[in-house]
């Protein structure tokens, strides 16, 4: 009847109106330079968050729901506003 | 990946576009529940925000196969999956049947008890909102004590939480747990422990909902927080009727460090009309409820 | 070998499940149809049928059993009555919107407020809107035929059938009935092949949310929308008048006898009063007939077997010849008029067939229809036409007046 896909929804990273931004430079897997913490992706309600290193969120799915920037212990990730967006995450 | 992360499985089975709120309780706890049952499962759910988040025809959301059924129906609809799983000898899928407090504490309570009662070989979730929040936040028989509802937008609701673990409980079942999607870990190992178990599991996963309780996106997981600081919510499991703490509850009941309810309700905006009287009565409820737990857990 | 016992109505039900070779059941017990999942009870229970019994609690469950069961590909069975009927209404609607081929015996029985536990048809006939098929059974004997008929309709058309019959007047009284060889049954019904499958292997989700207007998948193609999904049941069930006729005439071929496809009749073709009629209450019209005959009266039966999907065809080659038409039920379309006169007064519109047709409210509740009481309305009916009274509707012995 009905077959699985991602973005059953359309592009949900249009929901946004607050957008996260890494720090890879207070990221610790990034600063570690090996698989750690990682609660931004354990903590995703979306599983948008690429558990690598460097750490990648896919801004197309995104919602922006901002748990990631509340969560992470390094405050590695601020919320901007969608508008003032230039650079990809 | 850190250790105790290395063991969840990498499958995301709820794929991400989807159409569940932004920091919903329920998307974040689904991602586990999911990856904790794998493929060998069969899930079905009533009318409700799950509904939702799996999607609108032709699309799903979720790569396991899945049964809608109407509101009451759930346990019922997963009775119908094991007998002809059985009759068609494949006894070994899982059967799991997933409903929000609305399809579980009331309407879906009756197919529920019998199913139970019947020991039919499932697993029934319920995820609860504390409210009907599919339909826009209405009053449910889980909604706790002082909230503010739709349908209980002045006086706020004047009766507290059922426990819907006793009365899962009287059906002398194999497994009943709490979980929560602040302790991913916790829930991700109550599930993969249930699966293994034959019988009715009833396993209740609080799901904080950010537009219906009234708190900002962000805050999702510090509120499931919070609620298990303040014994709102207690993290436990329950095998042929022997209990234990789990987690951070087992931590808060030995160390006796439990916060006052205050500190979860002031938060949330549904809280925003609560009495003294009933912020009083709701910590009694919440310390006797605590104070049964600890008796048994000895 | 086939073989002939007395048998109840719901004894016959029983047995016809069974050769049927049911895969999971479910029901919960209602008068007057309780004796028949009492009698499935004991086939599961002592191995004579290989089958899950889901003892519910309640008969919204029951029928939701049996569609996730044959979601799963399992052939499903129940059975209810009157307010079992009416609490299952809601899953009615689902199971047919879902496409399953459940097949159900629904033993009418009168519906409450206030409480009666006795015989007419408004439990089915106010069903009649849910996308089912609906099967009238004269007498014990069609109920084993029909189950057996209607699983293979069903199979194929992919819609659920409601193998209807009169409670206590069918369902608790004994007739001979030849049970046909179980060997014999299973060429005639072979097992059943689902159409969508609900699996590990292949992961769908079945009956979600879906919108009014067609909308593309993930790979760009344009699917259904509801009122696409909704014109195939129906095209199913336009399609399915044809099965039920081929499955009636091969069911005669293999085991000798014809319930009639969609419609059958009685003295109909030389008929210039016919009654029309579904159930064993038809059965009373033959009798009535035979003694309208004896009077000198040309009188017939056209007796509907399939209310849906409505035989408008056979309808209106039943009736032409007739002057009049007299519609003797036992429901009532409260507001309007008995349901069938007004589907028989609707599949006659368009054509030149313009008979009077009176309508014959009887029998609701229980109350007792005597063949000499059909042959007195009859009668009645004919003196009112000739004084102009082209249509008509009369409660057959039933005090009448006011509204409080």
């Amino acid at each position: 009847m009905c077959e699985p896909a991602i973005g059953e929804a359309g592009k949900t990273g249009d929901w946004r109106d607050m957008r996260p931004v890494i720090d890879h430079g207070k990221c610790i897997p990034s600063v570690k330079k090996r698989a750690a913490c990682y609660l931004c992706w354990l903590y995703c309600p979306d599983g948008v968050v690429k558990a690598g290193i460097p750490v990648e969120i896919d801004l197309t799915y995104c919602k922006g729901c901002g748990i990631c920037a509340e969560e992470c212990p390094a405050k590695a990730i601020t919320m901007i506003p969608e508008g003032d967006a230039h650079e990809p995450c | 990946m850190p250790e105790n992360l290395f063991k969840i499985h990498k499958e995301e089975y709820m794929l991400p576009g989807n159409r569940a709120c932004q920091a919903c309780g329920l998307s974040l706890g689904y991602r586990y529940i999911l990856k904790a049952l794998r493929e060998n499962t069969i899930l079905t759910i009533p009318a409700s925000c799950l509904t939702v988040l799996h999607g609108l025809y032709p699309t799903t959301s979720v790569s396991l196969p899945c049964l809608n059924t109407t509101f009451a129906s759930t346990a019922a609809s997963a009775s119908g999956l094991v007998a002809a799983l059985n009759v068609l000898n494949k006894p070994d899928t899982t059967v799991v049947a997933m409903a929000g407090d609305g399809g579980t504490y009331d309407i879906g309570i009756q197919a529920l008890s019998g199913a139970a009662e019947r020991g039919t070989d499932f697993i029934f979730i319920c995820y609860d909102n504390e409210g009907y929040m599919n339909t826009g936040t209405q009053r449910s028989s889980a909604t706790p004590m002082g909230a503010l509802t739709t349908t209980t937008p002045i006086h706020t609701k004047q009766q507290h939480k059922k426990d819907m673990f006793k009365i899962m409980e009287a059906h002398d079942l194999p497994y009943v747990a709490s979980i929560s999607p602040a302790y991913p870990i916790d829930l991700y190992d109550k599930i993969v422990k249930a699966k293994r178990i034959k019988g009715t599991r009833y396993i209740q996963m609080t799901a904080p909902c950010p537009p219906g309780w009234g708190f900002a996106p962000r805050d999702m997981v510090k509120i499931a927080r919070l609620a298990i600081e303040t014994g709102m919510v207690v993290l436990f499991e329950i095998e042929d009727g022997k209990f234990r703490f789990t987690g951070r509850s087992k931590t808060l009941a030995e160390r006796g460090n439990k916060l006052p309810v205050i500190n979860y309700v002031e938060r949330q905006k549904r809280f925003m009309k609560m009495s003294i009287e009933q912020l009083s009565q709701l910590q009694r409820w919440v310390d006797g409820k605590w104070q049964e737990y600890l008796k048994r857990a000895d | 070998m086939s073989h002939v016992e007395i048998l109840t109505g719901n004894q016959a039900a029983a047995i016809g499940a069974r050769l049927c070779r049911v895969q999971v059941v479910s029901a919960y017990p209602i008068t007057p149809q309780t004796s028949l999942t009492e009698s499935l009870s004991q086939s599961i229970e002592s191995g004579e049928l290989k089958a899950e019994y889901i003892r519910v609690e309640s008969e919204h469950s029951a029928l939701t059993v049996c569609i996730s069961a044959s979601s799963v590909g399992a052939r499903a069975f129940t059975s209810t009555s009157s307010h079992g009927l009416l609490y299952m209404h809601e899953q009615l609607h689902w199971a047919a919107g879902s496409r399953l081929p459940i097949v159900m015996c629904c033993v009418n029985r009168s519906v409450g407020a206030p409480w009666s536990i006795f015989n007419d048809q408004q439990d089915a006939i106010a069903q009649r809107d849910t996308g089912w098929i609906q099967l009238y059974c004269r007498d014990n004997q069609e109920i084993v035929d029909t189950l057996i008929q209607a699983f293979r309709i069903a199979e194929q058309v992919y819609v659920p059938i409601m193998v209807c019959y009169d409670g206590f007047v069918l369902s608790h009284t004994n007739m001979p009935v030849e049970i046909p060889d179980a060997d014999v049954v299973d060429a005639f019904l072979p097992p059943y092949k689902p159409r969508a499958i609900l699996c590990p292997e292949n992961p769908r989700n079945i009956n979600p949310v879906i919108f009014p207007w067609r909308r593309p998948d993930a790979k760009g193609n344009l699917r259904d929308g509801y009122m696409e999904l909704r014109y195939k049941l129906q095209a199913a069930l336009d399609e399915s008048r044809n099965i039920i006729n081929e499955v009636s005439r091969a069911y005669a071929g293999t085991f000798g006898r014809d319930h009639g496809g969609l419609l059958w009749t009685y003295q109909a073709d030389d008929a210039e009063v016919l009654f029309a009629a579904m159930g064993s209450i038809a059965t009373e019209a033959t009798t009535a007939v035979d003694t309208l005959r004896n009077q000198g009266l040309k009188a017939g039966v056209a007796g509907i077997r399939s209310y849906r999907p409505f035989p408008r065809a056979e309808v209106r080659e039943a009736l032409k010849g007739a002057h009049t038409v007299l519609v003797l039920e036992k429901d009532i379309s409260y507001g309007y008029e008995g349901a069938l006169c007004s589907d028989i007064k609707a599949a006659l519109y368009g054509s030149d067939i313009r008979p009077s047709i009176h309508n014959i409210v009887a029998g609701l509740g229980g109350r007792d229809v005597k063949a000499r009481e059909i042959v007195e309305a009859a009668q009645a009916a004919l003196e009112s036409i000739s004084q102009g009274e082209r249509e008509q509707t009369t409660w057959l012995n039933c005090r009448q007046g006011s509204w409080l």
